[in-house]
């Protein structure tokens, strides 16, 4: 029997982050919400399927009240509210992490060459500047009404609306990342191993890969976890002015929007979606909060 | 301090003139031009000559050029005339709307007392409510009042405000009737009566717009405060035997409002943004809605004006902010 037996196992990185995030009491809750809604709108559309009607029966189904057949009632020509709600919370997520992914990639490439590059330092630097001046909801709804119709044209007005505003959210929200990001390099950049690493000749793309980026992830992780509620208010928003996506392919934005002429005879059905955007942003918001609490190992242990 | 705020001044320009001509290139590429809005009967002639008068027919830098001229100094010189009764910008060619084929700025300088108002009182109201909830959240940290405050804090930051707008809607005014649904811009106030109607039918906005603004505010202050309660100058401040009362609310509040003051003028033209929804679903006939029209009508000169308006907004504050840190903040000097 040796004494190295008595040693308790170090505890991985993981499990130490799982830990403290779990002490956050809002993330936890945010965790679960967040879960259920994207169970909702992944598995709801092999567990409910609205029923087939012809359309005379279609015509005399409009306005609904929630019954058995329809859960959520029906829309104003006789659609499935509870059908809508998920097909339209796919698409609301999707936008979400996918103008989320686009940023932050976005926002880590400007990021580290920025911090890693004297050179592109300044350059890159003004631009991001620019772009946080830019008075992005305003260029957001141009943009939208500028090209819509020619991206429809090309892709299918779904595609088309899809593409459209995800890019267009993407490249109008990297600016924070980037910023987060210069200011990690610049700092890790000095540090010794990273001098090391230079000293036995490994080249920059290497060094960055390798040495750098693995450094910046918890910050960018805080910064995606944000970013996805931000791409899903601002989404929401467009489509709420009636510039996002067309009716017969809604997010939770549009329901409401549609939801909005029938506010005083039937506000449920502005109630769900805006319940349903809420609750999303706030879960998302909260696990951020968990997460920057948890990835910060000052933090951590306290 | 004064050659830093001359160099950032001066580096706001450059910055600026980019954000115009990106500006004016992504509305110049409009599908909808006024070219495509001519019947296809008017021969060919007139309809060179109705370019001509548009001044659509040029090529894009002469427009862009003269479309900054007509920013930066028709306009302002037109703004002179009309307060002093001048006649110095006689016969000089103006930013024309397409939709009403008038001058842009007297219709925009007629939107924005509604803006203002609604907006300007918001805002205060955001900033009254914040305050106080940051304050004392901060210094009874993990109290219920901190739990309840930081929670509703974090609902009101992630509630978008057209739907927490939809809510008081169908509360307040479908449910309970307390207010009216609908903004009356036409209102003016002459006596007591019209002034209730005008605080009632302000209440909704002011109070979604305020509610956000201050959930967002709440937080900054919050945090600040929790930050310098743990300084130093706190404790010997404490030692020396001050009350409670001196202690937070002069040493330490003092120091928290840095960060907050500027967080509170960056956010300004941010809440011009978040004003085009308000505006739109309440119905105030501010710039907001002015914009969302412009762009619905494809009115090219009120949307690239509206949006440079906006975008010039947030370079000041942006630059305000910048130099009321360095005002505020001894330690934080940038030469």
């Amino acid at each position: 029997m040796t004494d190295t037996t008595a040693l308790d196992k170090p505890e991985s990185q993981i499990t130490a982050i799982w830990r403290q995030f779990r002490q956050h009491k809002g993330a936890v809750f945010g965790l679960c919400v967040l879960g259920f809604l994207v169970a909702f709108v992944l598995l709801g559309p092999f567990l409910w399927e609205a029923p087939e009607l012809t359309t005379t029966q279609q015509i005399l189904n409009k306005n609904k009240p929630p019954s058995f057949v329809h859960p959520m009632g029906t829309d104003q020509i006789g659609r499935d509210m509870l059908e809508r709600m998920i097909s339209a919370g796919m698409v609301s997520l999707a936008v979400g992490f996918i103008a989320m992914l686009i940023a932050i990639f976005f926002g880590t490439f400007i990021g580290v060459m920025a911090g890693y590059f004297k050179r592109l330092d300044g350059p890159l630097m003004r631009l991001t500047d620019m772009f946080l001046a830019l008075p992005l909801i305003p260029l957001l709804l141009v943009m939208v009404m500028l090209f819509r119709d020619k991206i429809a044209k090309v892709v299918g007005p779904e595609m088309g609306a899809f593409i459209l505003i995800v890019f267009a959210i993407g490249m109008t929200s990297w600016m924070h990342a980037a910023r987060i990001v210069r200011g990690e390099v610049l700092a890790l950049k000095e540090r010794e191993y990273v001098l090391a690493a230079r000293s036995i000749g490994a080249p920059s793309r290497r060094i960055i890969l390798r040495h750098i980026l693995p450094n910046v992830l918890s910050p960018v992780m805080v910064a995606a976890t944000l970013g996805v509620a931000e791409a899903i208010i601002t989404e929401s928003v467009l489509s709420f002015l009636g510039l996002g996506f067309p009716p017969d392919f809604p997010t939770w934005g549009r329901l409401l929007h549609d939801g909005l002429s029938y506010m005083q005879l039937y506000p449920e059905r502005v109630i769900w979606p805006g319940l349903a955007i809420s609750l999303t942003v706030l879960s998302v918001n909260y696990i951020g909060d968990g997460l920057r609490d948890a990835l910060d190992p000052k933090a951590r242990g306290r | 301090m004064l050659t830093f705020t001359l160099r950032r001044l001066l580096l706001a320009i450059p910055t600026l003139l980019l954000i115009s001509l990106v500006i004016f290139l992504l509305v110049d590429l409009a599908p909808g031009s006024p070219a495509s809005e001519i019947p296809l009967t008017v021969p060919p002639e007139v309809r060179e000559k109705i370019l001509e008068s548009l001044g659509v027919n040029q090529p894009i830098y002469v427009r862009y050029l003269l479309w900054l001229k007509q920013f930066f100094w028709v306009e302002p010189l037109n703004g002179f005339d009309a307060l002093f009764g001048t006649t110095h910008a006689d016969g000089m060619q103006r930013i024309i709307s397409y939709q009403t084929r008038s001058p842009v700025f007297p219709l925009i300088a007629e939107r924005l007392p509604q803006t203002l108002t609604v907006i300007g009182t918001a805002y205060l109201v955001g900033i009254l409510i914040a305050l106080p909830i940051g304050i004392y959240s901060a210094y009874k940290q993990y109290s219920l009042f901190d739990q309840f405050g930081t929670m509703f804090a974090m609902i009101g930051f992630s509630v978008p405000t057209f739907f927490s707008g939809t809510v008081f809607i169908l509360v307040f005014a479908v449910w309970l009737g307390w207010f009216p649904t609908k903004y009356d811009t036409t209102l003016t106030v002459t006596d007591w009566d019209s002034f209730i109607k005008q605080v009632k039918q302000m209440a909704m906005p002011v109070m979604v717009l305020g509610l956000a603004n201050a959930a967002a505010i709440s937080r900054y202050m919050r945090s600040s405060m929790l930050e310098n309660m743990k300084q130093d100058y706190v404790r010997t401040a404490r030692a020396k035997g001050m009350s409670e009362r001196t202690v937070v609310l002069k040493h330490v509040l003092r120091n928290s409002l840095i960060p907050v003051v500027t967080i509170i003028a960056l956010g300004i033209p941010s809440i011009f943004g978040g004003a085009i929804i308000t505006e739109n679903l309440f119905g105030v006939n501010g710039i907001g809605a002015a914009l969302i029209g412009a762009i619905r009508g494809n009115d090219l000169p009120m949307v690239q004006t509206l949006a440079f308006i906006f975008a010039i907004l947030i370079v000041t504050f942006n630059l305000i902010a910048d130099v009321l840190y360095g005002l505020l903040d001894p330690r934080i000097r940038y030469d």
